[in-house]
């Protein structure tokens, strides 16, 4: 166990060492560096200036040295200043993080439970099977952006029960949970397809095997057996769906938070990109699939844990 | 069962993109051509699905905008496929340090959140390569790549799978002992028993391919306007829910169909297979 989590965590830290070199790269060749951005805003610049301004923020150095005197930097934990908001990346990375760790954290609570339920409905009555695989296709096939404002539009605009996105104004809990329901919602229908679909089959399957029958001769009631003879057996399968779906929560934040407008990291990738704000894209970006990546190996601990047959 | 209904659904979109410009021809309106006194118009005889802001059939456009999403899921598909059945091949007949770090760069790669990666990379400015801007075709070609860089991945996992197993039975053997050379060995006998896995992991492709073009042109950064596409249909869309709700259901209702096309023909296809 110790073995694959520093396996992991070496892994982790090359993946990350070889996403921010790409991505250095990458915004190398997206329009505008913040000095061009300067000569538009201010016609009074001089070429000289321009000159003055490039080799006092490094900007006339190649592009690998550039890269290595951020890499450098990030390491010592100076995460140096977003040019959009105007404030040390800092103060906007980690309330951004905790805002969409939130919208996550619910998302997948509500996405495992009712996918399990789903699947389990599916496999306690022969006739369900074919309706959840069915609604398990549609919310696979559903875009989240599509869902999101459709969910808009009935709930924010028709019957106006709900508001349309942004954050609470006034402080408390009930008020922030009225924010929460429809970016939740929406995350939460698009990733349940996979958890009804795993527990579905991995609940049929085990139903048919020996040990089930030994249990309904005991004369246990089928809920009994379900839940406590079959279930956990079926938990793997659904618990591996955890670990390789991280990463399209993360997706699915970045595209609810941009139509809901909460203030996350998703949105923060997504403004900071559109905006030219390349370090703080680039270190939103690699929070992002750092936390991606733990989630999944935080996954990979839990599987082993609940199947031991998986560490020998 | 599956399998025919997935066709179904893939063939009514592809004929109706096919479509298109008899469609066109029979209503009789331009879908790029700005109509600013028929704005918002319900659905009538003239235009059977209303039109949108700028008085743009809604029909002609999504019609259009199957297009653009066909042609970027074949593209990702034949691309996501070349690539991911040659590294997946070369990982299971190679073996050792090159097996490893293909396979090891597979895992990176799917471990990693994507789209805000292909936000990033959507950005990059082509200009730059000497590309055109802003033009349909070659706003379709940059998504297509950007996404057969992700794309090969799933691909090649299976097809590395399929491979190692082929590998290791006997008829490999004799078509070695025979004298068959490797080349001939992986593609006149490897490559056919592996087809079918493949095939699973194309269709699955095309699906997330449809899905992420129309997620990057919802955000702006896929086909851009005036160039109709589902995804930027409906981030229009978005911005008048107040005004014309019914014109944010069709676009998403397109991908919706065209997506559970792609991943009925793949299950479908799982299911025979046993």
């Amino acid at each position: 166990m110790l073995r694959l989590i520093l396996g992991r965590l070496v892994q982790i830290a090359a993946t990350l060492a070889l996403v921010s070199a790409a991505t250095w790269l990458a915004m190398g060749l997206m329009p505008g560096d913040p000095i061009d951005l300067a000569l538009m805003a201010d016609p009074k610049l001089t070429a000289e200036d321009a000159a003055r301004l490039r080799a006092l923020h490094g900007l006339d150095q190649p592009l690998h040295a550039r890269y290595l005197a951020w890499a450098a930097a990030v390491l010592r934990g100076e995460f140096g200043h977003s040019r959009l908001f105007a404030v040390p990346a800092a103060q906007v990375l980690w309330p951004a993080l905790g805002s969409t760790l939130v919208l996550l954290g619910w998302s997948l609570l509500l996405a495992a439970v009712l996918g399990v339920l789903l699947g389990a409905w599916g496999a306690a009555r022969r006739r369900a099977a074919p309706v959840v695989d069915g609604i398990a296709i549609l919310a696979q096939s559903t875009p989240s952006f599509w869902l999101g404002i459709l969910l808009v539009i009935l709930f924010a605009v028709e019957l106006g029960w709900l508001p349309a996105g942004g954050l609470a104004d006034s402080p408390g809990v009930a008020e922030a949970a009225r924010f929460l329901i429809l970016p939740v919602a929406t995350l939460a229908i698009v990733n349940l397809a996979a958890y009804a679909r795993h527990a579905l089959a991995a609940l049929q399957a085990e139903l048919g095997a020996d040990y089930i029958r030994t249990a309904r001769m005991k004369g246990l009631s089928e809920r009994a057996i379900l839940w406590r003879h079959a279930f956990p057996n079926a938990a793997i399968p659904v618990v591996t769906v955890l670990a390789l779906d991280a990463g399209s929560l993360v997706s699915g934040a970045l595209v609810t938070e941009t139509i809901f407008a909460r203030p996350g990291m998703g949105k923060l990738i997504y403004d900071a990109v559109m905006g030219n704000d390349y370090n703080l894209a680039l270190l939103a970006l690699l929070l992002a699939a750092l936390v991606t990546m733990l989630a999944t190996l935080a996954a990979d601990v839990a599987q082993r844990l609940i199947d031991p047959r998986l560490s020998r | 069962m599956r399998l025919r209904l997935g066709l179904a659904l893939l063939g009514a979109l592809a004929l109706g993109a096919a479509l298109a410009p008899l469609a066109q021809a029979w209503l009789g309106h331009d879908p790029f051509a700005p109509d600013l006194l028929a704005r918002f118009g319900p659905p009538s005889a003239e235009h059977p699905l209303g039109t949108d802001d700028l008085g743009r059939d809604i029909l002609l456009r999504l019609l259009h905008g199957a297009r653009v999403s066909l042609a970027v899921g074949l593209a990702v598909a034949l691309g996501a496929t070349l690539l991911g059945t040659g590294i997946g091949l070369l990982a299971a007949w190679r073996g050792g340090w090159v097996e490893a770090v293909l396979m090891r760069l597979a895992d990176g790669l799917l471990s990693l959140p994507a789209l805000p990666l292909l936000v990033v990379l959507a950005a990059v400015d082509t200009g730059r390569f000497g590309l055109p801007r802003g033009e349909a075709l070659s706003d379709i070609l940059r998504i297509a790549v950007i996404l057969v860089a992700f794309g090969w991945v799933p691909v090649a996992r299976l097809s590395r799978a399929a491979a190692l197993t082929q590998l290791s039975l006997d008829y490999v053997a004799a078509a070695r002992v025979a004298g068959a050379g490797e080349a001939r060995v992986l593609l006149r006998h490897v490559l056919p028993n592996i087809a079918a896995p493949i095939a699973v992991a194309t269709a699955l492709s095309v699906a997330g391919a449809i899905l992420a073009e129309s997620t990057l042109s919802f955000l702006g950064l896929g086909i851009q306007p005036p160039a109709p596409s589902w995804g930027n249909m409906l981030s229009n869309a978005q911005e008048m829910v107040f005004s014309a709700p019914l014109a944010a259901v069709w676009p998403g209702l397109a991908i919706l169909l065209a997506v559970a096309g792609c991943t009925l023909v793949a299950d479908g296809v799982r299911q025979r297979l046993g």
